[in-house]
């Protein structure tokens, strides 16, 4: 997948994970949770639907790397 | 048969659960032993003789705790929304109009707005606002969701706090009846979960009652690809070196997991692994009088959703001496949820506290004219709150600690569970988990969060 697509995937797990945040004005330099209304219980889901979907494992130690929008790809890119 | 995990109970706890399970792969089977989900928080239908038609009564709680708007963040009721991938508006909320705590010489009515609360405080008992409003910045800042609290009794910080016993009492009254398994006082974690889910919050009630939460979750289950069987309760938790391996329903099948997620109870559970426990049974037991009324009353004859009635200056949360107290009770009127729930019938819900050991003890007929008595007494203090309203009945109906027994097979019919709370779930055995009332999260969202979070950190996240 190109990093854009990685961007795309993120995106659509988190607008079903949190169906209320409108995820079109996510500054993607920035943290996630500061933006957006996501506890640790929506991180897991956001885990849990990357290894649904793309069968992709987050090992919890790396949840960290998850917290901006471009940390996300970074990690998430060459894994997928 | 094999399974990721079992579930024990198709309650909020249960189905919540469940659903998490199952959304992420688990192969799941929820066992229900009553024929209808619910458990504590369930419902019942009767015909109404003289129109035939038929009326459907919620038991367990008379409202929904943690009321919130679309979207509102960081509020419970929306993390369990977002949790289970349930729409805001498929609860159709409808929000109370306020609900009283009703003494002899003072009233206080709140509302889901918390300020009109506080200007009541400031009214009846000026000299305490200030000592309230340092007391609910310290329930606001306080993370009741640690599941490693151990218990703090509610009384001694609220004495820190406030001087005057009456007010005391009367922030008590409704968390204690709303939740408390112990008697006359509660653990401080627990009064703060309540504290914001009553008062901060605020009651709602989905449109159609509980059923419209139950229904919901069913099918959330079952479109998660979940399995649920009614009409199977769990004869024995089937352990093996301490560490469960499935169960035995009453139906002689035996299933098998690694993972129970057990709502029976803590005591319950506890029996059920054939394991000696210490646990305590909870004292409070509840009874209730349900009258259905011809028409909804009017606003003048009863305006507000929920009364917290109690006839002196201190409120006595113990176990009733004799069949039932009528000292205090809870009177809810479903009607007056808004907006104006267009229901043709009134009805009118009073609880009061009662005695297991002494209902239990009644043969047939002396129980049920113990049940008329109560039913006599409920209608004394709807009247007693409001001279006005007229109650011409329809259809009339009382459930003791007995029936609550009977139907959630919760010993002694506690609906409040055990005083023993074990907050991260785990029993001695391992891979055998406590969820609902007794994991103590409380009130229908506290029960749904219960599994909602004892299903990720034991069933997704360790695996």
């Amino acid at each position: 997948m190109t990093a854009e697509e990685v961007k795309q995937v993120v995106l659509d797990i988190i607008s079903d994970v949190a169906p209320d945040e409108e995820v079109s004005d996510i500054n993607s330099a920035e943290s996630l949770r500061d933006q957006l209304d996501l506890d640790s219980m929506d991180f897991l889901d956001i885990v849990m639907e990357l290894r649904k979907r793309h069968s992709v494992e987050v090992p919890s130690e790396d949840y960290p790397r998850l917290a901006t929008l471009d940390s996300c790809v970074e990690y998430l890119t060459p894994k997928m | 048969m094999n399974y990721d995990a079992i579930v024990i109970g198709a309650g909020m706890s249960g189905l919540a659960a469940g659903i998490r399970l199952a959304m992420f792969g688990k192969k799941v089977c929820v066992l229900e032993k009553h024929t209808i989900a619910g458990g504590l928080n369930s419902y019942y239908q009767r015909r109404i003789k003289e129109t035939k038609e038929i009326a459907q009564f919620d038991v367990g709680l008379h409202a929904l705790t943690n009321f919130a708007t679309k979207g509102e963040r960081g509020r419970p009721l929306t993390k369990m929304l977002k949790q289970l991938r349930i729409p805001y508006g498929d609860l159709n909320l409808c929000p109370q109009s306020y609900s009283v705590i009703d003494f002899p010489d003072k009233k206080l009515r709140f509302t889901n707005d918390f300020e009109f609360l506080r200007n009541e405080v400031h009214e009846k008992f000026p000299h305490q606002i200030d000592a309230f409003n340092k007391l609910v910045e310290k329930v606001v800042a306080f993370d009741e969701l640690d599941l490693n609290a151990g218990y703090m009794s509610s009384r001694e910080v609220l004495g820190n706090y406030l001087s005057d016993a009456l007010l005391i009492e009367m922030i008590l009254a409704p968390l204690l009846i709303y939740g408390s398994a112990w008697e006359k006082d509660m653990d401080f974690n627990q009064f703060v979960i309540m504290f914001k889910s009553i008062y901060l919050e605020g009651f709602s009630r989905p449109k159609g009652g509980v059923r419209t939460i139950i229904d919901k979750l069913i099918s959330r289950f079952k479109e998660e690809g979940g399995e649920l069987k009614f009409r199977h309760g769990v004869e024995e938790i089937l352990t093996k070196d301490g560490k469960a391996i499935g169960v035995r329903t009453t139906k002689g099948e035996e299933l098998f997991s690694s993972k129970i997620f057990s709502s029976a109870g803590l005591p319950e559970t506890m029996e059920l692994a054939k394991k000696d426990t210490s646990h305590q049974v909870g004292q409070m037991t509840f009874l209730e009088a349900i009258c259905l009324t011809k028409r909804a009353p009017t606003k003048e004859e009863f305006e507000p959703t929920i009364v917290f009635y109690n006839n002196s200056e201190k409120y006595h949360y113990e176990g009733a001496k004799d069949f039932f107290d009528t000292r205090s009770a809870v009177v809810c009127c479903p009607n007056n949820y808004e907006p104006e729930v267009k229901d043709v019938h009134g009805c009118f819900r009073v609880t009061f506290m009662a005695n297991y050991e002494k209902f239990k003890a009644l043969e047939r007929s002396a129980y049920l004219e113990k049940k008329e008595q109560a039913y006599e007494e409920a209608l004394k203090i709807v009247k007693s709150i409001s001279p006005s309203v007229e109650l011409d009945v329809v259809l009339k109906d009382v459930f003791t600690p007995t029936t609550v027994e009977r139907y959630t097979w919760k010993k002694r019919g506690t609906v409040y569970g055990s005083p023993d709370k074990i907050r991260n779930g785990k029993t001695d055995i391992d891979g055998l988990y406590v969820i609902g009332t007794d994991q103590g999260f409380l009130g229908i969202v506290g029960a749904i969060l219960s599994g909602i979070s004892l299903g990720n950190l034991y069933g997704l996240m360790e695996s």
